[in-house]
């Protein structure tokens, strides 16, 4: 029993063995295999990655080495963009925004969603409740965003009149500078907790019960048996769901253009809408083309050091 | 195989007795069911209210002055007089346009995604071939590749096949396979007993028949769960549609309802009309969910999860 990424799944999953031939069929001979059949059954497909995963990822990199306004054709710069990128405040600010909110927004996920599912666990399983706890991560993200643009409205919106009445002040979510990227944070954490907290809930249901009974019996109570049992046997769920978590975040793309579009001033302009700006708005498309680059490169190493940092392939169940 | 493991312990059914230990966890999730549900019923009492009315009553728990004028705003039912006098800002929306693209759109793009990935997924699950294993890999590691990465070349390539704002270029990209897909579809096809499989072979079945009279139908479950998670994607997708799609004959309801937000004046925005628009837009979404609610919710765990 064990859980693990989908990655590592299909890279255990054992190759199909080899099936007995009983029987001989018209034009099959063993050294071809099925290859002409499967050539006919991948080739859509294949076609897909090729045209649009393959070819635009080596596009993109070889963009990113030349200046081109869309018009035209692109000119070879050599490390040019980099040699810029380097030196532009607004990328070091987009940087930096990001990262504010990955750091803010996982944070508050895993929390929540950790202890939405230990709730889940401890009292009610019924599908109805996960059916609604889930009900935000199905929304487009363009209807969050209209949404808590409502309910967090400076003047009329229903939160800020609750925060008035408990006895606080006012807060532009949107407006300040401070609380930009908190508020998209927040957004999002809306979204996903409750997916995040059904990943986690089905991590703890493969937790088997004669752990707990074996610590019991050692006299642990249930904070210690949480973090004996629970915590190190859902490790690898917790890497799945911090690499998915961090990379999602990372595009943070919807929510800033529905609602603040990089403001105020450049406080919530993360990255991704920098890129869209510089490639669409600016029709930089070869600057554009190396901030995703860097990007890429950001979101690769991560999930390569997470993975490696919570030895998330290993289950301690084996 | 079912989508997910039953739960190890079968006492999880028998009905619990009133501890007091339970408050204080009860009340926690009724808290969090709570903050994820009600803000849809707020969006509901919203886009029942008349606007002008709104900042009068900004805390009322039911509708404001109760009336459909934001509903027929969206619809273009109503004229722009009217519209201005209920706190409408007078701004059009092409709904039904844009309601009709998001249903081609998503459509089109599940179809055939699941349609191609499946017979991919075939020819990884069951053929033998050299290579196989490579191949499949490379499905794999696109899934972990960021959109976009591939948006920027791939708006340049839609634009050089001259297909930008055209429903063809808003598709192509998706039409073709979805790496999770055929990741997808692949694990259920492995499970798959061979029996049946090689008694269609004795009869001289070939591929074809086999993987659309055997395969198929013995799929019917993972690949209508399959489609549904991806038509509800595809419905929400808002960035390769506002690159590629941005003239009003092919603009989707997400990127439309971006624009009828961004229409409202800065001083008054038509908060019924935005919320009766965004109801209307998640209506599929939702209606999908009642019916199929236990399928996608079941789903979960085999996303992350053995």
């Amino acid at each position: 029993m064990s859980s693990s990424t989908l990655a590592e799944q299909a890279a255990r999953q054992p190759a199909v063995p080899p099936r007995q031939r009983r029987f001989t069929r018209p034009g099959w001979s063993p050294s071809r295999g099925d290859l002409p059949a499967a050539l006919l059954f991948i080739a859509p497909a294949l076609l897909g990655l090729s045209l649009f995963f393959l070819f635009p990822m080596l596009r993109g990199v070889y963009l990113s080495f030349t200046e081109y306004n869309i018009l035209g054709e692109p000119t070879w710069v050599g490390t040019a963009n980099y040699e810029a990128i380097a030196q532009d405040p607004l990328f070091w600010n987009a940087l930096w925004v990001t990262i504010q909110y990955v750091l803010i927004n996982i944070t508050l996920q895993t929390v929540l969603a950790l202890g939405i599912a230990l709730l889940m666990q401890r009292i009610a399983r019924s599908t109805l409740i996960r059916g609604m706890l889930l009900l935000p991560y199905l929304m487009a993200n363009v209807i969050a965003a209209l949404l808590w643009f409502w309910l967090l409205d400076y003047q009329i919106g229903i939160v800020n009149h609750l925060l008035e009445t408990l006895g606080g002040q006012r807060v532009a979510f949107f407006g300040s500078e401070q609380w930009a990227i908190p508020t998209q944070a927040l957004i999002n954490t809306w979204r996903h907790m409750g997916y995040t907290a059904l990943l986690i809930f089905a991590g703890l249901q493969m937790i088997p019960r004669h752990l707990y009974e074996a610590a019991s019996l050692d006299g642990a109570n249930a904070v210690q048996s949480f973090f004996r049992v629970t915590l190190p046997l859902l490790r690898p769920v917790l890497a799945l769901v911090l690499v998915v978590t961090v990379i999602g975040s990372f595009q943070v793309f919807d929510t800033v253009a529905v609602t603040t579009q990089g403001g105020p001033v450049n406080a919530s302009r993360v990255m991704q809408y920098y890129i869209f700006q510089k490639a669409f708005t600016e029709s930089q498309f070869g600057y554009g083309s190396a901030l995703a680059v860097i990007l890429f490169l950001i979101l690769a190493l991560m999930a390569f050091v997470q993975m490696k940092f919570m030895r998330g392939n290993q289950t301690d169940l084996d | 195989m079912p989508l997910t493991r039953a739960p190890h312990r079968s006492y999880a059914r028998t009905p619990q007795r009133f501890r007091w230990a339970n408050v204080l966890p009860w009340i926690l999730l009724i808290l969090a069911i709570a903050v994820s549900v009600l803000p849809f019923y707020w969006i509901l009492r919203t886009s029942l209210s008349m606007n002008a009315s709104l900042a009068t009553n900004a805390t009322s728990l039911l509708p404001v002055d109760f009336n459909f004028g934001a509903f027929a705003r969206v619809f273009g039912l109503q004229s722009t007089q009217e519209a201005i006098a209920q706190g409408g800002s007078g701004a059009d929306i092409n709904f039904w346009v844009y309601l009709r693209n998001s249903v081609i759109f998503a459509s089109i793009s599940t179809a055939g995604a699941v349609f191609f990935s499946a017979m991919a997924a075939y020819a990884f699950a069951r053929l033998r071939w050299r290579g196989r294993n490579v191949v499949f890999s490379a499905f794999l590691a696109t899934m972990m590749v960021p959109p976009i990465f591939t948006a920027l070349p791939n708006f340049l390539l839609i634009r050089d096949l001259g297909l930008l704002n055209t429903m063809v270029g808003m598709v192509l990209p998706f039409v073709f396979m979805t790496p999770f897909a055929v990741f997808f579809l692949r694990q259920f096809f492995l499970s798959m007993s061979r029996e049946v499989e090689e008694a269609a072979m004795l009869d001289g079945a070939k591929h074809f028949r086999i993987f659309f009279q055997i395969i198929l139908p013995n799929a019917a479950a993972p690949l209508a769960t399959l489609a549904l998670l991806t038509f509800i994607q595809q419905w929400n997708e808002y960035f390769w549609p506002l690159l590629v799609g941005n003239s009003d004959d092919v603009r989707v309801l997400t990127v439309g309802l971006g624009v009828f937000k961004s229409q409202s004046p800065q001083g008054a925005p038509d908060w019924s009309g935005l919320m009766a628009a965004t109801l209307i837009s998640a209506l599929p979404v939702l209606t999908l969910f009642m019916i199929f609610g236990k399928k996608i919710v079941n789903s979960i765990g085999f996303s992350g999860v053995k």
